[in-house]
């Protein structure tokens, strides 16, 4: 599969705003449970 | 046992003659609440009829909620819940007598006057006698896993609150069917696939409302 | 005991999690070919499946453990069910956010109210409902086993959301990746899929593990090993 260029693949071909949208949130989902876990076992060691 | 049955269900009824105005505040809830959304939505009625189902199940739900608390609220505060979980007979049968008695008392009066709401909302005769139809396969479905929601919550915190939170998931197949079996019923189709599937629910939630009670129960009394 | 265990092999799953996820973000994007009917918007796929099939599989796994619970009256049983349930209910979100992003230009609609959207819907509100009875009850056993119970009671909603396209006319797509046929998808897609299905879980026993840890050492606040682990254990002078 090949893009041709970064702006075509940011581009998604028209759908860059579901594409990023689903990826988007769900890597920031991920990255909050990540945060919230480490927060959690630090002030469960106190 | 069954005569067991028979005594906590007179027992319950015989209460809730003392405080006449517990029952009939529920019914009333639910005459308000169906009784709101024409206010609200305008008094169109062609769509009034469409919503119709919609308005007088979720009325239902949210009068079941609001009754719930009180099954088992009282005698656990009295020290009754304790002697009954402890008698000979099987919890699951002093359960199942307490949820015939809220059903008696909330459900049934429920499903009888829906068709003076229905008529509010311009439902023609046949729809209406299929949503007293589905009220009272539906209506015990309520009690019984409102049951086990009340048993779950018992002396809990914003016990009211999270009581609809757990519950009301619950309760979306039976407004799915019991809607859908009136919106058949008013488009010319056989509400009975609807209404089966409302006896299929309400067949397992005879098995699994006891059963999550008493657990539930047990779990609050140790 | 299981804490030292638990902790070792964080690190080993949270590694395989980030080798699936990076394949199969390469394969979902530098391998998947473009779709004959839905352009590029169908790449969602590997993101919305995977979690779906994880929100599913969490609630059962999170089941098992509350029955393990009931029926054996162990507290770790208890425990891990809430370790599972947040991740469970973060990846039923992202199964319903994804759907949505994918469904608006395929279907032309955010949301519709048909059997598996709304009962995989339900699902969150089961995880939340489970979430919410257990930090109201104080005393921990009686969480556990309160909470054990609401999960039972949901657990019948899972097989709904899996069947439901079977059972009912839905908008949904049926099902195309099954046990038994041969799938009914380009190879490649199969691939990504398949790798971001594994690095989800591999992601989920991380961070259950580590959520589980942390309920460990909040609920034996008083046993000596863990006053140890926290350097705060005072000795008798």
């Amino acid at each position: 599969m090949s893009w041709g260029s970064l702006e075509n693949f940011l581009h998604m071909g028209g759908y860059a705003v579901y594409v990023w949208g689903a990826y988007g949130v769900t890597a920031l989902c991920i990255c909050l449970e990540i945060v919230l876990l480490r927060k959690r076992a630090q002030q469960a060691r106190r | 046992m069954g005569a067991a049955f028979g005594l906590v269900v007179a027992r319950e009824l015989r209460l809730a003659l003392r405080r006449k105005g517990e029952a009939l505040n529920v019914l009333v809830f639910f005459v308000v609440v169906a009784s709101l959304f024409p206010f609200g939505v305008g008094p169109e009625p062609a769509m009034l009829q469409a919503m119709a189902a919609g308005v007088v199940w979720v009325a239902a739900l949210l009068a079941a909620i609001v009754s719930m608390p009180r099954l088992f609220a009282a005698d656990l505060a009295d020290g009754t819940l304790e002697q009954l979980a402890a008698s000979p007979h099987p919890l699951a049968v002093i359960v199942g007598a307490k949820v015939a008695a809220h059903w008696l008392l909330t459900g049934l009066p429920l499903a009888l006057v829906a068709p003076l709401l229905g008529l509010q909302y311009g439902l023609p005769a046949d729809a209406l006698g299929v949503l007293v139809a589905a009220l009272l396969l539906g209506t015990p479905v309520l009690s019984l896993l409102g049951a086990a929601g009340a048993a779950l919550t018992l002396g809990v915190r914003g016990g009211g609150a999270l009581l609809a939170l757990l519950v009301l998931p619950l309760f979306v197949p039976v407004l799915v069917f019991g809607a859908g079996a009136v919106g058949a019923a008013l488009s010319g189709i056989n509400p009975g696939p609807h209404l089966s599937l409302l006896g299929a629910v309400l067949a397992v939630s005879c098995l699994v409302g006891p059963w999550a009670a008493c657990a539930a129960l047990r779990v609050a009394l140790d | 005991m299981f804490f030292p265990l638990a902790g070792k092999l964080i690190p080993w799953f949270s590694l395989l999690a980030g080798a699936f996820a990076l394949s199969g973000l390469y394969v979902a994007f530098f391998v998947a070919p473009t779709d004959a009917q839905q352009g590029e918007a169908y790449r969602i796929i590997f993101i919305h499946v995977p979690a779906a099939w994880m929100s599913m599989f969490l609630y059962l796994v999170m089941a098992g453990w509350a029955a393990v619970g009931l029926v054996l009256n162990t507290r770790l049983s208890g425990m891990m069910a809430s370790a599972l349930a947040p991740t469970g209910a973060l990846f039923t979100f992202v199964a319903l956010w994804s759907g949505s992003l994918w469904g608006r230009p395929t279907w032309g609609t955010w949301w519709v109210w048909d059997a598996r959207l709304t009962s995989e819907l339900i699902l969150l509100f089961l995880y939340l409902g489970f979430i919410a009875l257990k930090s109201a009850i104080p005393d921990p056993s009686r969480a556990d086993r309160a909470g054990a119970v609401l999960a039972l009671l949901g657990v019948v909603n899972v097989p709904v959301i899996y069947f439901s396209v079977q059972w009912w006319n839905t908008l949904h797509q049926g099902a195309s990746v099954s046990l038994t046929r041969a799938p009914s998808m380009a190879m490649t897609m199969l691939a990504g899929m398949l790798l971001m299905a594994l690095a989800a879980w591999m992601y989920s026993i991380a961070a259950t593990l580590s959520r589980l840890r942390a309920i460990i050492l909040e609920r034996e606040r008083d046993l000596e090993w863990v006053q140890l682990q926290s350097g705060s254990l005072r000795t008798a002078p």
